[in-house]
């Protein structure tokens, strides 16, 4: 029985983390993530493999944190086009946010020859 | 029946009376054939020989008049002496594509000067010929002669006209041009001739004139090229008119070749320099702003010496500064509290944010209080129409100078200034700007990290695969491709950047980079973009025919990658749908095969590469081709960034 009490309090206190945690992003399908990546452009500035460029930054591996990502993306404070909700639904931010954390961290430096200066 | 041209005074016996009489006191008289033009008329050995004429032929070629008394032939014809005052100014080549209102000089050009000091290029558009008269410049320092009908060539050559006067690279453009109407063939030659043939480019370039005597055309000749290397250096143009390329020069003995003399740049007042050294000397966190100052290899140690005496960050990159130095780079507008702006085209971009919203705004980043100083020759010479000369800098001292050659004395002035006390302060500062650089070096080795297996191939990978199959050699940028993890040492190691962001000039103007590096044997090359090649892809030919070794590694993302962002910048805006974006912009469907292209013109082609780990071997088996002499392209599918 207290197994049980503690279990549901533990459930009840991850439940209030969540809710007051603006940090954590919303849940997101990847897949659809990368075609809107594609679809909506976000590689043109970022690239296809989001190691940014010399138009906009690197956005994976490890994104910013969710909130940051969408006001990026919704108010810019820089040269990025503003995607407002008639253009990007907050759906489709998650499903990018999904998608950019499957990025998998790059090779350690000196793992590549090429690098080794 | 026309008018017999041995009858009456018309036009092109005026020109002939006008040379001889203009030429009747010169002071030193010029003796044709040169002795180079005479040694150079040699056949190549490859050349198959000619078939000999009939006894008909001979006797026709040899005829003086025809049957109605008109003349057939002609003996010092006007264009070989224009070919002496070219080869008195030691110009090594002629870029061009053939056209027939400049017939008479090409014919002499090969044949009286032997194809030699000057050398023909065989371009494929005018375009071409313009940028790689400009990229030849960028390494060899000195000017090449890019030659065009007045008209049609002119209007093709005008874009990268106004390129290389943005970059204040100096070309000197021969244009042909009949304008004796009576003497016109009809027809075409109608089409192709105009009252004032530079009117068209007037607005980009330093200076022109249509000379109508050969004394007259020898003055401008070498005026033109004194201009068109007087800093602020820019492009000049030279009307040859048909009459006087085709008729003879009466007299050649009495025409004379004007001595040329090159200006010495303008160097900055002597006061307002010690001035600027004093502000630079007492500033806390100068920061050096170099554009396009350093012109030579003496340039580049003298920056390199005023950062070390200031211990001063140097930004700007390109051939200022070597690129591993510990002062190249660092520092930042917003923390200096005296920026010296070296030759910077736009020092009010330098010196603002601006951002690109529905709603245009800007504002200063630099520090409140900081001075802002200017050593510039773009203060010397601008014109109205065009506006490259960008949005006007407010700046607390501007010197009309410039900014290499006004480097001794400036260097001078902060040493006389440096106490024992302030040199040890400002050597603190420049030990902490020297780890700061070393730390942006291994932040960009791990940046470089991000995406280095994708496919498509991150552009970072390329540029590194490229540097690491040339480090080992002498080897020269004659494109994109540097960057911080490349080790920049020499001068000539960059080709110097500046321009009107023209798109179509880089493949020419590496070719021309590539020309001017043959003689010394450098492996040359250079990161091409894909929509830039597409303009005028017949370079490539031009490289190949010419044997010019160069190796051309394809930044081929499929598109006009700049535009797209434009067109999703506009969507965006109007929140009507980005899936549009990519119409008009892209390059695919077919995708175009690059290597196969190069293939088609003569050069060894390898691609389209997608596979990261085939990048470096295709690279190796391409330095090794260039090292034997030929021009080599790898198409690289890359990340579009």
């Amino acid at each position: 029985m207290r197994f049980v009490i503690l279990m549901i309090l533990t459930m009840m206190a991850s439940a209030v983390t969540a809710q007051q945690n603006p940090q954590a992003p919303p849940s997101g399908n990847a897949e659809n993530g990368k075609k809107i990546f594609t679809a909506y452009g976000c590689y043109q500035c970022h690239n296809y493999a989001a190691n940014g460029g010399g138009a906009g930054p690197r956005l994976a591996p490890r994104p910013i944190a969710f909130p940051a990502f969408t006001r990026a993306i919704r108010t810019p404070r820089d040269e990025m086009p503003p995607y407002s909700l008639k253009m990007v639904t907050d759906q489709e931010l998650a499903d990018i946010y999904a998608y950019l954390l499957t990025f998998p961290a790059p090779p350690a430096v000196d793992s590549i020859p090429a690098l080794r200066q | 029946m026309a008018k017999s041209k041995k009858n009456g005074v018309d036009r092109r016996g005026f020109l002939k009376g006008a040379a001889a009489g203009a030429a009747a006191g010169a002071a030193a008289l010029v003796a044709p054939p040169l002795v180079e033009a005479a040694g150079a008329q040699q056949a190549p050995p490859q050349r198959p020989a000619a078939v000999p004429p009939s006894a008909a032929q001979l006797a026709a070629e040899t005829e003086l008049l025809s049957a109605d008394g008109h003349a057939m032939t002609v003996e010092n014809a006007g264009s070989d002496f224009m070919v002496d005052v070219f080869k008195s100014m030691g110009i090594e080549y002629i870029a061009s594509n053939p056209g027939s209102s400049f017939r008479g000089l090409q014919e002499s050009f090969i044949t009286y000067g032997g194809n030699r000091s000057p050398e023909w290029l065989t371009c494929m558009h005018e375009e071409s010929s313009i940028a790689i008269a400009d990229g030849y410049f960028r390494v060899a320092g000195k000017p090449m002669i890019a030659m065009a009908h007045g008209t049609v060539g002119l209007q093709h050559a005008s874009m990268n006209i106004y390129n290389a006067f943005v970059a204040r690279n100096p070309v000197i453009i021969v244009l042909g041009n009949a304008l004796d109407a009576n003497a016109r063939r009809p027809g075409v030659e109608w089409n192709h001739s105009v009252q004032d043939c530079a009117a068209m480019v007037r607005d980009y370039i330093k200076w022109d004139d249509t000379p109508i005597s050969l004394p007259h055309f020898a003055e401008s000749a070498v005026r033109a090229y004194k201009i068109g290397m007087t800093v602020p250096m820019g492009p000049v143009v030279l009307v040859a008119d048909g009459d006087l390329q085709e008729n003879a020069a009466k007299d050649r003995s009495k025409l004379r070749i004007p001595k040329l003399t090159l200006t010495s740049p303008p160097v900055g007042d002597p006061v307002a320099v010690a001035e600027v050294a004093r502000l630079l000397v007492a500033a806390e966190n100068p920061l050096i702003l170099s554009g396009r100052t350093v012109r030579t290899e003496q340039g580049m140690k003298l920056m390199v010496e005023l950062a070390e005496t200031l211990q001063a960050p140097v930004q700007g990159g390109g051939r200022n500064m070597p690129n591993r130095h510990p002062l190249a780079g660092g520092g930042s507008v917003a923390s200096a509290d005296v920026i010296l702006g070296l030759q910077v085209d736009d020092l009010w971009g330098a010196t603002h944010e601006f951002r690109d919203q529905q709603e245009r705004s800007y504002q200063t980043i630099t520090k409140a209080g900081a001075k802002i100083i200017s050593i510039s020759s773009n203060d010397l010479y601008i014109k109205s129409n065009y506006q490259d000369f960008q949005r006007f800098t407010e700046v607390d001292m501007a010197l009309a100078a410039d900014a290499e050659a006004t480097l001794p004395s400036l260097i001078e002035a902060c040493k006389r200034l440096i106490t024992a006390d302030r040199r040890r302060a400002l050597d603190e500062r420049g030990k902490k700007i020297a780890a700061a650089n070393v730390q942006a070096l291994a932040r960009a080795r791990t940046e470089a990290t991000y995406a280095w297996d994708a496919s498509p191939i991150s552009t970072t990978r390329m540029s590194v695969e490229l540097y690491n199959a040339v480090k080992g050699k002498d080897w020269a940028l004659i494109g994109g491709g540097g960057s911080r993890l490349w080790n920049i040492e020499k001068f000539y190691q960059t080709p110097g950047g500046g321009g009107a962001a023209a798109v179509g000039s880089g493949l020419p103007i590496s070719v021309g980079a590539a020309l001017a590096h043959k003689k010394f044997g450098r492996i040359c090359v250079g990161i091409q973009q894909d929509g830039d090649l597409m303009y005028a892809p017949g370079a490539l030919w031009t490289a190949a025919h010419h044997r010019i070794p160069m190796l051309l590694v394809m930044h081929n993302n499929r598109a006009y990658h700049q535009e797209v962002m434009h067109l999703q910048r506009m969507a965006s805006r109007r929140q009507r749908g980005i899936g549009n974006a990519q119409i008009g912009c892209v390059i695919t469907d077919p995708n175009v095969d690059y290597a196969q292209l190069a293939k088609s013109m003569g050069l060894y082609g390898a691609g389209p590469i997608t596979d990261p780990k085939d990048l470096a071997p295709a690279l190796k088996i391409a330095v090794e081709r260039v090292e034997k002499g030929e021009p080599a392209l790898i198409d690289v599918v890359t990340q579009p960034r």
